[in-house]
């Protein structure tokens, strides 16, 4: 792939991130179950503008549990989420907190952009339309300025030869790097990343940490949960160790997966690097 | 999955099949031979190819009955998955409990009981209307809600099993684009669940399309009471034989033609999948079931 000038990504968007390192992401004291199975035990994070954030952790860590907690994919039983400094899917009512309507979680989510670990684009629109099917419904953009954008995105993401190509017929790579314009294309503040790379196969991983490493250069705030760790020592700002439920230790990528302090980090290190 | 090779299944099935058509037909011509009933082929030709007013409007209110019928039957059984489904138990019950009435009670009673039982108590006595110019008599209107409230029952489940045969992720994806539930489950999952609902829906419209001459019990002309009449009185009294043949071509046309608009049908919808080549059985195996060894089966 050819190296995009700065800010291409979001230029084509128009969503070039705000100065200033104001809290993008609050969590506190988050616990999460299903039914008896207590998965998150009160997992405290704060996330900056133009952060890159990686959470690594072995499986059942919590890690996709969190992640999909903080665009209220999951409800939590404790503890609080704010996105730009809203509450996430609650609102509080003396002093409680009580399930927020459908249409205000909604709005909230708009601004918050996920990418799957299986794509999960929609198989009955083609890549363009998978793209600009969420800014005309739910952003009530002009369909043709939303088809001008995602053109742009899908030429930036390498993939103008395949617009009007459905999921199908494109490689797990080139999937999720549509999956990647899609979410772009809703102008987010924060997008998460839940393991985008691991149901590709090896040669297709390289393309989209590619479009991912050129997101965090031109300042898009990122929470990613990846195994990769050459991504995460070169791209994140900080990483995050999750194990059973909590946070055990967090630090700079370089740092901590050379000197990690905590006995589980240096164990579940050993096993990955 | 692997295709039985073309040549296996057709040598071994095709002469048998063959060998029993012709005894069969051979038995009915042996009958027809010995019979001392008068035939007069001239009132299935007739009835087919110069059809009097009186069976066109049979044709018509059978194929407009179970279009209608069918599209509110579609209509609930969308509003009745996605009630089945809800999170709101209220919301839920109701929809089973319809289901549980609809499917646990014969159609010939529902169609009895809205149209004469609703009828004599007063609760709607089903007066003619005039809709879009046309008039519609009461037993019709009773009919169309009979069917299509018992058709709606039926298609709930086919819509339910539809719904539930998409990845969540795909209701998860879309709303973290921030679409609302009902958004998401118009524009997302029903249009995806419709590839796998038209097939039964097929089947079901087909079906539809023979129900509507239950509609005998509440004195519908429609395509069977039309031929039934036909051999009570007038000039073909007594001729069940050629009239319930020429009933019978009458229906076959009907579902044969409904066989090619659902393949249509299917082949749009195909789109996307990457099967667009092989969409599904072709003519010969919609209009005649795909159980002999006819190359497109490939499903077995």
């Amino acid at each position: 792939m050819n190296v995009p000038a700065p800010h291409d990504l979001l230029e084509a968007v128009g969503n070039l991130p705000e100065s200033g390192d104001d809290l993008i992401v609050e969590a506190t004291d988050v616990h999460k179950s299903f039914g008896r199975l207590h998965v998150l035990k009160g997992v405290n994070l704060t996330v900056r503008r133009r952060e890159v954030v990686v959470l690594i952790g072995p499986s059942g860590s919590g890690k996709t549990t969190f992640l999909r907690c903080i665009n209220h994919l999951e409800r939590i039983q404790q503890g609080r989420i704010c996105v730009n400094g809203h509450l996430i899917g609650y609102r509080e009512e003396a002093g409680k907190l009580v399930e927020d309507r459908e249409r205000n979680t909604a709005r909230q989510r708009a601004e918050i952009g996920m990418v799957f670990q299986r794509f999960n684009l929609f198989p009955h629109l083609t890549a363009l339309e998978n793209i600009i099917e969420a800014p005309i419904q739910v952003l009530r953009l002009p369909e043709a300025d939303a088809r001008e954008m995602a053109a742009t995105l899908l030429e930036r993401v390498g993939l103008a030869a395949k617009t009007n190509v459905y999921p199908a017929q494109l490689s797990g790579g080139q999937q999720q790097r549509v999956a990647i314009a899609r979410a772009l294309a809703m102008r987010p503040s924060l997008i998460l990343f839940d393991e985008p790379t691991s149901a590709l196969d090896p040669e297709m991983i390289g393309e989209v940490l590619d479009v991912m490493r050129e997101l965090a250069h031109e300042g898009m705030t990122m929470i990613v949960v990846s195994h990769e760790m050459g991504f995460a020592r070169e791209v994140g700002d900080r990483a995050v160790m999750m194990d059973e439920g909590v946070i055990i230790e967090e630090g700079s990528p370089v740092e901590m997966f050379s000197h990690p302090r905590e006995e589980r980090t240096q164990a579940f290190l050993s096993k990955i690097l | 999955m692997a295709r039985t090779p073309i040549g296996v299944t057709r040598r071994g099935a095709r002469p048998a099949r063959r060998l029993v058509g012709l005894l069969i037909l051979g038995v009915v011509l042996a009958g027809c031979a010995t019979s001392t009933y008068q035939y007069n082929w001239n009132i299935v030709v007739d009835s087919v190819f110069r059809p009097t007013p009186l069976i066109l409007t049979g044709v018509w209110l059978t194929l407009s009955i179970s279009v209608v019928s069918q599209l509110i039957g579609v209509l609930l059984g969308v509003v009745g998955a996605v009630g089945k489904i809800s999170r709101l138990a209220p919301v839920r019950w109701a929809a089973s409990t319809y289901v549980w009435f609809f499917r646990g009670t014969p159609l010939l009673v529902q169609i009895t009981f809205i149209f004469f039982g609703l009828g004599v108590t007063g609760v709607y006595r089903w007066p003619d209307l005039e809709i879009l110019g046309l008039i519609v008599p009461g037993r019709v209107q009773a009919g169309i809600v009979a069917l299509g409230f018992n058709e709606g029952a039926y298609m709930t489940e086919i819509v339910r099993a539809g719904i539930l045969s998409i990845d969540p992720g795909q209701m998860e994806a879309a709303k973290s684009l921030g679409m609302t539930y009902s958004r998401a489950m118009r524009r997302i999952v029903l249009p995806q669940a419709a590839r796998v609902i038209v097939p039964p829906l097929g089947n079901e419209f087909n079906n539809m399309l023979k129900t509507t001459s239950l509609l005998v019990a509440i004195g519908v002309p429609e395509l069977y009471v039309t031929f039934s009449r036909m051999n009570s009185s007038g000039p073909t009294v007594f001729h069940p034989f050629e009239l319930f043949i020429a009933a019978a071509i009458w229906y076959l046309l009907l579902t044969s033609v409904w066989g090619l608009i659902q393949a249509r049908i299917e082949r749009r919808l195909a789109r996307g999948t990457g099967t667009s080549a092989d969409a599904g059985p072709g003519l010969r195996d919609r209009l005649f079931g795909a159980r002999f060894g006819s190359p497109g089966s490939g499903l077995r």
